[in-house]
């Protein structure tokens, strides 16, 4: 890398806010996908203007750059893939406002995203979107992937909680989209940046809704011996017009190998649990589950628990959001897909990764938000052995194909980064795809930000992870 | 190709009596004051390619519709050739309760709608302005918002994807039909609001909620501003959920039809607050005694009453709730209405610059204030005299002096005398994100085909 370059960034940021060793930038090689791209050099920016100054510099020196916050991805988002400097949010992760008034709080990119629920529980306040990772995960994270989490289901992902942004463009200028009051007038470009997957600019401040912690939550575990009748009672919650606030459910298999780790309580002889919380004020949640009991026992659940108080909800829910860091004990290497269908459809699709699993030869364990249905096939397989991961990619995309033929999506939160980026076709035409392409370049237009990700690129096929790979949790 | 020979193309392509340049029907779709020389009908989605890649073709400006009910939010257009009826793509395409997903075309009505959702126990929470007209693509296209936004957010929350057409003639399409997907970018979001100017959407996906068992509304009465909305604080820092919360008062009543006017709402000067809240009896009980209890703590002396409403009575309240923002098409004197958006802890100080400014320039007015900090503000001319309309002409650029003056947030006119179109810009001034708004235009509309003129910044 240009040396010249080097010195100006370590000029700007000083000694420690610049890695460019081998050593360091192995660790930012990776993300929670399945993917490695190595970063020329990794800097940590303290503020806005210093990000200014990485993006002026990255420019005169024509290189790539790729925004990161903690690196939980699971699509390769904040992997530079063409290499170039990885700007870390790591050092912009202050809370600098709570209006608890208004119900508002400006954040910088790099704040943990569990770390702002905590800061304002005392005030009766939450951040709702809560992807599994979110004791790590960044808040800029969530905005650039518009994640999900458990309880989006009644209250909706990422997007629905940003008000405002501060943007560092890839010119250098800085814009503020949205703004705390809502309607801006004009076009919508926080709804469009939201998600943008960090093609769009880099996020230096973002203001987000703060939501009312409900009067009461309750927990329900629900124990099925047959998968289909855990689906069943899924679409009859929603038919008879509940929204719980979260309805997961998790599969025999990936049940016995979160008992083995977690004790949550989980029978490891059943075929199907779910874990459904329901909340609001304190006589609607009673009521809701009582009915949500009520069609679970109606569709054969062999037993429905309801969590007696906070300590025997908190561990269910540690069971439900540790799943993937228990499945990866039992093997080398796992990928988790995303695949997002329609509700009813949720046996078939079942059955279809069943036989998907058989015909490859692999486990493949069932953990997902059940309610808005989206999928979290998991695939066993060892990474070190080149055929395995080959195969492991093709049946993950048998099941990718088998949403879309049901009308599906291939991502309901992850992301397409690398990951998916050549699966786009089968859901896009090119002039769709040229479309997206040009509304990128209007933020975007050297596309020296995040080069490389959601649109599909030349020479695909390429085996994508390194013998050995350990990707982290969901 | 002469006015004659596009229209006799366009005849060729969508059927002749679905064109229409007899200047008696081309009425009906003035804007401003501007008539178009051809209104078109298209019945799909393919006929709305011919008719943009035609107008494209000859450099036609196209201004997309449904019902006509919000054609005077925003600016005149620079240039208005064809009109573009979108009424006639009124099929619901795809519609699976159990998914609670729903797609349709533009030109669905809004009332019709709700009739098939209600047969399966859901809806869309889409109580707008001009609901017996409306349809479902200007209600998206225009960006009108509802009271019942508090629980259930905007049309950026709840559609899911969509299908339209380019200023190119090309289809696209963005986001899905299901209720979680973050696959590619969510162009969709850029159409909802845009007022027609980034492309004719041809295809919506929604979606819908289940309907709420049962609502009540409940009306709260002070006499000062500041009791209603310290009343507003209350239930916002308690665990009731509410539908919608409404505060609303006028200066004057004079402005307000007799003949629909609630006379509960509007008494003596009185700030009213309208509070719907949807669950079973026990939730029902627990909400009204909480809510008179927040009433009447949220200023000793100022509450005049408290009541739950009947079926009747809330039924008409809440429609004159919803069409509020309609206002000024209904009363007889030249009326203009802004929207202004506010923090919610501002809403008091917006209620002071209400009466400094009307006050100032002697004007009646009438406000309607959600809970979520979103006022649409009335203000009027009390006769049609030229003193009287220059006056409300100076109050509406005080409004916007104040907006940035006192920290209000933006505000937008969102419907004024034409001829005010001449000196004010009804979008206020732009920010700094115009030139990625500016890019965005040329991307989906290379020629400016759309609506050119209509939306913010001259877009």
């Amino acid at each position: 890398m240009d040396s010249q370059l080097l010195r100006d960034l370590k000029k700007l940021l000083g000694t420690d806010g610049v890695l460019h060793k081998p050593e360091d930038l192995l660790l930012y090689e990776y993300d929670g996908s399945v993917e490695v791209a190595r970063p020329n050099c990794v800097v940590f920016p303290r503020t806005t203007a210093d990000v200014v100054e990485i993006v002026r510099l990255a420019n005169r020196h024509q290189i790539p750059l790729t925004g990161r916050g903690a690196g939980t991805g699971l699509s390769g988002g904040a992997l530079a893939r063409r290499g170039g400097i990885v700007t870390s949010f790591a050092r912009m992760n202050r809370i600098l406002e709570i209006d608890a008034e208004n119900q508002r709080a400006r954040v910088q990119p790099g704040l943990v995203n569990a770390d702002l629920s905590v800061a304002v529980e005392h005030l009766g306040l939450h951040f709702v979107p809560d992807p599994s990772s979110q004791k790590a995960c960044t808040i800029g994270g969530n905005v650039s992937e518009n994640s999900g989490g458990p309880h989006t289901l009644a209250y909706g992902v990422t997007a629905n909680h940003v008000l405002a942004l501060e943007v560092v463009l890839p010119s250098g200028e800085v814009v503020h989209l949205g703004g705390a009051a809502l309607d801006a007038p004009g076009y919508d470009l926080l709804g469009v940046f939201v998600g943008s997957e960090g093609t769009f600019g880099l996020v230096t401040e973002i203001t987000v809704k703060l939501t009312r912690l409900p009067e009461m939550t309750k927990t329900l575990l629900a124990i099925y011996d047959s998968v289909g009748d855990a689906t069943e009672t899924v679409v009859e919650i929603t038919s008879r017009g509940i929204t719980p606030a979260a309805c997961e459910m998790l599969d025999g298999w990936t049940i016995r190998a979160v008992e083995a780790y977690v004790h949550a309580g989980f029978p490891a002889d059943c075929a199907a649990i779910l874990l459904i919380d329901v909340d609001g004020l304190r006589e609607a949640a009673e009521s809701q589950a009582g009915e949500v009991a009520e069609v679970c026992r109606l569709h054969r659940a062999r037993e429905v628990r309801l969590a007696r108080d906070a300590k025997e909800r908190d561990l269910l829910w540690k069971g439900r959001k540790n799943a993937f860091g228990a499945v990866g004990r039992l093997s080398p290497t796992y990928y988790t897909q995303d695949g997002v269908i329609p509700r009813t459809k949720l046996p078939e699709t079942l059955r279809r990764v069943d036989e998907i699993g058989k015909k490859y030869g692999f486990e493949i364990g069932n953990i997902f938000h059940a309610g808005d249905g989206n999928l979290h096939p998991i695939i066993l397989f060892d990474a070190r052995q080149e055929q395995q991961f080959r195969n492991a990619v093709a049946a993950s995309d048998e099941i990718i194909q088998f949403c879309i033929e049901v009308g599906g999506s291939i991502t309901g939160e992850h992301g397409v980064g690398m990951e998916k980026d050549r699966l786009m076709p089968l859901l896009f035409s090119e002039g769709e795809l040229a479309l997206m392409q040009r509304v990128r370049d209007v933020f975007n237009p050297a596309g020296m930000l995040n080069p490389g990700k959601i649109f599909p690129t030349k020479g695909c096929g390429e085996i994508r992870v390194r013998p050995g790979a350990q990707p982290a949790s969901a | 190709m002469t006015t004659a020979a596009v229209s006799t193309r366009f005849g060729d392509t969508i059927g002749a009596a679905n064109v229409a340049t007899d200047p008696a029907q081309l009425v009906a779709y003035q804007i401003d004051g501007k008539t178009p020389t051809t209104a078109v009908r298209p019945g799909s989605a393919k006929e709305v390619v011919e008719i943009v890649r035609c107008a494209a073709a000859e450099k036609l400006a196209v201004v997309p519709c449904g019902a006509r009910t919000k054609l005077s939010i925003g600016m005149p257009p620079r240039k208005y050739d064809i009109a573009l009826d979108t009424t006639r793509l009124d099929r619901v395409i795809a519609y699976d309760p159990g998914d609670l997903t729903l797609g349709v075309e533009p030109g669905v009505a809004l009332q019709k709608l709700s009739s098939v959702l209600a047969e399966h126990g859901q809806f869309l929470p889409l109580s707008v302005p001009f609901m017996e007209r409306a349809t479902m693509g200007g209600t998206t296209a225009s960006g009108v918002d509802t009271p019942l936004r508090q629980f259930y957010g905007t049309p950026r929350d709840y559609v899911l994807g969509m299908e339209f057409v380019t200023g190119e003639g090309e289809i696209s399409k963005s986001g899905g039909s299901v209720v979680k997907n973050v696959t590619g970018y969510d162009m969709h979001k850029l159409m909802i609001g845009a007022l027609g100017t980034l492309g004719v959407m041809t295809r919506i996906n929604f979606r819908t909620f289940p309907l709420p068992q049962a609502t009540r509304t409940y009306l709260a009465t002070f006499r000062w501003a500041n009791a209603a909305c310290e009343f507003r604080h209350s239930i916002a820092r308690s665990p009731l959920r509410p539908l919608s919360i409404e505060i609303i008062a006028a200066g004057d009543t004079v402005m307000l039809r007799a003949d629909e006017r609630p006379s509960e709402l509007f008494e003596k000067r009185r700030w009213s607050a309208l509070v719907s809240i949807a669950g079973k009896e026990d939730v029902l009980a627990r909400s009204r005694r909480e809510l008179e209890s927040f009433a009447r703590t949220a200023d000793r002396d100022s509450l005049e009453s408290f009541s739950e409403l009947g079926g009747g009575d809330q039924e008409r309240l809440n429609s004159y709730i919803r069409e509020f923002p309609a206002l000024a098409t209904r009363s007889s004197f030249p009326a203009a209405i802004f929207k202004i958006s506010v923090l919610p802890k501002n809403l008091v100080g917006l209620t002071e610059g209400i009466h400094s400014v009307t006050m100032r320039h002697d004007v009646p007015w009438a406000v309607m204030m959600r809970g979520v900090g979103v006022a649409y503000l009335a203000l009027m001319a009390p006769d049609r005299g030229a003193e009287s309309l220059q006056r409300l002409k100076e109050a509406c650029v005080s409004v916007f002096r104040s907006c940035a003056e006192r920290g209000w947030g933006r505000g937008v006119l969102v419907s004024c005398p034409m001829e005010f179109k001449q000196e004010i810009n009804v979008w206020g001034a732009v920010s700094d994100d115009f030139a990625l708004m500016q890019g965005l235009k040329k991307v989906f509309d290379p020629h400016g085909i759309f609506a050119p003129g209509r939306f913010v910044g001259g877009i």
